[in-house]
């Protein structure tokens, strides 16, 4: 059967979409000009026009969901509304248009941009100095470590350990292990939080840093933070603040004034710009004075009223990316933080809070929910008891959500709540979405009561229907060959 | 307040359903002396007109945008069409997520498969991943990547690799505990191969070259092959893509992995990102590259779908142990590139790349012409380097022309004084060339 | 209740090892292929290689999750299971005969003493 389209399929020969201006310089015979043994016959892409090309990739869009279709409560993503005035603004030519490398004089827009972003991502997390140049979340995560490898090394010390919770998110352990570090788990304890116990027993000499969100993965807030901050930085380790939470803090409270030494922020979350279907994202980083030497180079400064691009570092980690980093969405949510100011950003955290904590009062009565606990921004559920008494798995809630319209939430993570279902509305949702998600679930759960079959057979009402992973990961036809 | 759904009536309502005076009271768990005791101190709140307003005068700061580019060195002025505008400016695919839930992505699912099967053709490797950050990272991941594979921790790199791409293979490096070692480049601009193959050892786990080069110039690719066929090496490719509209794919020459950047195929310059890095490999290396892959199966009705497969390399599964820490990648860029490569085709690709590639021979064969200048090394694609007399004063003298006329290589190489390098794409005309031309001396 | 046969010696790992003579037979056993589900891909040695007791010496995927294989004895890799290259599914099939991963050349016996027995791994899956 046919089932999704590919653009190789509506391949005609001599067909012809694009066209470009009749050629005004000489010809050249290539064989002489670049080399007879270097120069290829054609590439086989595909002939289509441009009827066509909008066609497909609009049928394509029509089988995506993204925020602008609907809810998107998906955990520790945080899957907000994109302002589209941002997207106007990102797009101005006066910045799409900036070669890297043009003069600084001429560039003054952009570099200004960068420089207000380092300044004002700053003081909303109590840290020095930021870096814009990490790509994403985990490209801003490789950026923390390394700059703490750097200064370890600057001080002559040869710390080979990082510390991560088992609930972390899996790019932290991977990226301080592509950092060269060997990681160590520390648990959490009956509540959730960091075992300070534990914590206590696996910090020492050979540890480099413990990484934390805060709140934590499970939704809530290490209130020990202090001291947590008090143990590692007594035994000459820094503290790593995962930003990925940050959407439940703003205002609130900050990553600086907590103890954290180095911060990654994620602005594809908490800074309102799009995923974009799994990136472009930007992975800021940010740091306490102590540590501005190390940040990756350039940094953009300013010197009277010039903005420019300072490769001034003398201990610097070097280059993190080709350039300066994914600047078209620096932008955004530089736009972002103008709209909202210091009180609008408060106020997004805390409805993202208010509408993660009244969801879960609507839902909680189906599920297994830990018990007085004030979640942040985002709440964790088991779906262990539809498990037990219908033989229905948290993937199977999923998918049947995906049927009645809305995007399922995270499944399975964290690792250490089994059947998990991992909520985080945001602040931009309404009653009435929230109330509808409610009801949604309440359905799925009676029919789940009625019998397990039609849900383990979900989704029924979308573009194709359950995948069979074990097939493509075993067949790997990862290129169209047809 | 900007972004919220909710009415004042309803934040009522959902208060009462928990029984709360307010929503402070939702963070009691935090100690008051973590909490911030002010306000931040952030610029007030501007409306949608104001935003508007200030940032397009922020735009216009940068009068650079607005000049005539012969600015290359790893991002090219293009022209991106106004479909690849239009189809990524659909909210379906720039709003959502990775696509985790297959049944409900198939769009950006689909979309991957069509661009991994588009850098498998353009070059000559057999499996791609679904994208990496930027041209830069691409490498500091292959080099991680062919270690991996080797068990070894060096990488001997070209001397004419992008000097900014040997700094970030060297961060990489930094981490994953491997010895980055580049050689020089000869005086034409070109991979000093003897030194290179001096530099190799048995530590060593792959070469490292770029095609083009960063000075332009079309490497003696044969010579790569040899060395690490000789000496048991990987091979890493750093390639542009638009010239291999022209070029044989890296793989005719033994290219184990090639990587590049992707910015040139249908996106925007943006002052250095966002981009994307492509990276290809041998399908018995498909288990070591880093990154998402798509892969084709069927649903439960035995409909052709696309799903994310092999994760079992990457992060969220493998944790410590995976191939890479990378989780985003650069998914709308490569859709871009995508829906880009769709558009021009097989005869639009080559067409760019012959434009490119004529507007730089005719510029070379202009220059030629006059002893004004200098043309070290005429074996280009697009880009080639030129010597000019009293190079800063003609440089601002194209400035005061509105033209950027290209990057002077002491930013990089301080030795190189009075070297310009021009890039050319099919978007500059033969008066421009000329304009350029005789700002530069050549009448 | 998983398949827990009598005549072979256990890791806590999940491997199961036989021994003919100094020759020993390695696998996973029926509740590791059962908490991985479909695996989908085995990475082995090759034969020739040295693997020693206690660390990994290749790996098996399921779409959902990824297991290194820990050596049962220290020794040389006589056999792989070449069959499992195109037929992973054989691990979750017949994790004791068919989806055999190695054979090793045990050199030294006294390794095995700490293996665990059919009950002492029966006690531990059921403790997990």
């Amino acid at each position: 059967m046919q089932g999704i389209p590919l653009i190789f399929e509506k391949t005609k020969t001599g067909k012809e979409g694009f066209r470009l201006s009749p050629l005004e310089v000489p010809k050249v015979d290539l064989s002489e000009t670049l080399g007879e043994d270097i120069v290829r016959d054609e590439v086989n892409l595909p002939e289509v026009s441009e009827l066509d090309v909008i066609r497909h990739y609009t049928e394509l869009s029509r089988m995506n969901f993204g925020v602008d279709n609907g809810f998107y409560p998906l955990g520790s993503c945080t899957m907000k509304y994109n302002p589209k005035i941002n997207e106007e603004v990102a797009a101005m030519p006066g910045f799409t248009e900036l070669h890297p490398y043009a003069p600084e004089e001429i560039s003054q827009g952009t570099l200004e941009v960068m420089y207000d972003t380092q300044n004002l991502l700053a003081e909303i997390t109590g840290m020095d100095n930021f870096t814009l140049q990490p790509a994403a979340g985990a490209h801003g995560e490789l950026t923390g470590i390394l700059i703490i490898k750097k200064y370890l090394e600057h001080k002559g010390e040869k710390r080979t350990k990082i510390i991560v919770p088992d609930s972390a998110h899996g790019t932290n352990p991977a990226s301080a292990s592509h950092g060269g570090f060997d990681i160590i788990k520390v648990k959490s304890d009956s509540e959730g939080l960091v075992d300070i116990e534990a914590l206590k027993e696996l910090v020492n000499e050979d540890v480099a840093a413990l990484m934390l969100t805060n709140p934590n993965t499970l939704g809530l807030f290490e209130k020990n933070i202090f001291e947590i901050s008090k143990i590692l930085h007594e035994k000459g380790a820094l503290l790593y603040y995962d930003g990925a939470n940050l959407n439940a803090v703003m205002g609130i409270v900050r990553p600086g004034d907590m103890g954290f030494d180095v911060v990654h922020l994620n602005l594809h979350k908490t800074f309102s710009t799009p995923h974009g279907g799994g990136g472009p994202g930007s992975g800021a980083v940010g740091v306490k004075a102590f540590l501005r030497d190390f940040l990756p180079k350039p940094l953009a400064a300013q010197k009277g009223q010039m903005y420019y691009l300072d490769y001034d570092i003398p201990h610097s980690i070097g280059k993190i990316h080709g350039f300066y980093g994914n600047l078209g969405v620096v932008l955004k949510a530089y736009a972002y933080i103008k709209s909202l100011g210091a009180k609008g950003l408060k106020e997004a955290s805390e409805i993202a809070t208010l509408n993660a904590s009244y969801l879960l009062k609507k839902i909680e009565d189906m599920f297994e929910v830990p018990e007085d606990i004030l979640f942040k921004h985002e709440f964790v559920v088991s779906c262990n008891n539809w498990k037990e008494k219908f033989g229905v798995r948290a993937l199977d809630v999923a998918k049947r959500l995906l049927d009645y319209g809305f995007h399922p939430p995270t499944i399975y993570f964290p690792l250490i709540v089994d059947e998990a279902l991992m909520v985080e509305p945001t602040e931009t949702e309404s009653k009435d979405t929230l109330d509808a998600f409610a009801d949604a679930l309440r359905k799925i759960y009676q029919e789940a009561k009625e019998g397990p079959d039609f849900l383990k057979s979900a989704p029924h009402d979308t573009p194709v229907r359950r995948v069979d992973e074990v097939k493509a990961a075993r067949e790997m036809k990862l290129i169209y060959e047809g | 307040m900007r972004f919220i759904s909710h009415a004042p009536s309803e934040i009522e309502e959902m208060l009462e359903t928990l029984s709360i005076p307010g929503v402070k009271s939702l963070f009691d768990d935090v100690p008051n002396d973590v909490k911030l005791a002010r306000d931040m101190n952030l610029p007030r709140p501007l409306s949608e007109v104001e935003l508007k307003r200030e940032l397009l005068e922020i735009s216009k700061k940068n009068k650079a945008a607005d000049y005539v580019n012969f600015i290359g060195a790893g991002a090219y002025d293009h022209h991106v069409p106004a479909v690849v505008k239009a189809m990524v400016s659909r909210s379906e695919f720039y709003t959502s997520y990775t696509p985790y839930q297959a049944e409900r992505s198939q769009g950006t699912l689909a979309a991957i498969f069509e661009y991994q099967t588009m850098i498998a053709k353009l070059t000559g490797m057999d499996v791609v991943n679904a994208s990496i950050y930027d041209g830069a990272s691409s490498l500091g991941e292959a080099i991680s990547m062919a270690c991996n594979i080797k068990k070894k921790n060096k990488v001997v790199l070209s001397g004419s690799i992008h000097p900014e791409y040997v700094a970030t293979a060297k961060t990489y490096g930094f981490g994953a505990e491997i010895d980055v070692v580049p050689s020089s480049y000869t005086t034409s601009y070109e991979t000093d191969w003897k030194q290179v193959e001096g530099l190799i050892d048995g530590k060593t786990a792959a070469l490292v070259i770029s095609m083009p080069n960063f000075f332009g110039v079309l490497e003696d690719v044969k010579q790569a092959q040899e060395i690490t066929r000789k000496k048991g090496i990987m091979l890493i490719v750093s390639a542009n893509p638009v010239s291999l509209g022209l070029l044989k794919p890296p793989s005719d020459y033994g290219a184990d992995i090639v990587v590049g950047e992707g910015q040139p195929l249908g996106n925007p310059l943006n002052f250095g990102g966002p981009y994307l890095g492509f990276m290809g490999t041998k399908s018995q290396f498909v288990r070591r590259m880093p990154g998402r892959i798509v892969g084709e199966t069927v649903d439960t009705d035995g409909k052709r779908a696309f799903v994310l497969t092999l994760q079992a390399r990457e992060q969220h599964i493998r944790r410590e142990k995976a191939t890479s820490n990378i989780c985003s990648n650069q998914a709308l860029n490569a859709l871009a590139s995508t829906i880009y490569l769709s558009y021009l085709g097989k005869k639009g690709l080559n067409d760019v790349a012959y434009h490119s590639h004529a507007n730089a021979r005719y510029f070379i064969d202009e220059a030629k012409k006059s002893g004004n200048v200098k043309i070290i090394n005429p074996k280009v694609f697009n880009e080639v380097v030129v010597e000019v007399g009293d190079l800063d004063k003609k440089y601002q003298e194209a400035l005061d022309h509105k033209i950027l006329p290209g990057l002077k290589l002491d930013r990089f190489f301080p030795k190189e004084k009075n070297k310009l390098m021009v890039a050319f794409t099919e978007k500059r005309t033969k008066q421009e060339i000329q304009k350029l031309l005789e700002l530069l001396g050549v009448s | 209740m998983s398949n827990i046969p009598a005549e072979l010696m256990y890791t806590e790992e999940h491997e199961w090892i036989s021994l003919e003579e100094n020759r020993g037979k390695v696998g996973i056993t029926d509740h590791a292929q059962d908490s991985l589900g479909d695996v989908v891909y085995v990475e082995l040695p090759e034969v020739g290689d040295k693997i020693v007791k206690g660390e990994a010496f290749g790996s098996v995927e399921s779409v959902k999750a990824a297991s290194d294989l820990y050596a049962p004895v220290s020794g040389t890799v006589l056999e792989i299971n070449e069959a499992l290259n195109d037929g992973p599914e054989l691990v979750n099939k017949s994790p004791y005969d068919d989806g055999w991963m190695i054979v090793v050349e045990v050199e030294d016996e006294s390794e095995l003493e700490d293996l665990l027995t059919p009950e002492e791994y029966e006690e531990q899956v059921e403790g997990e």
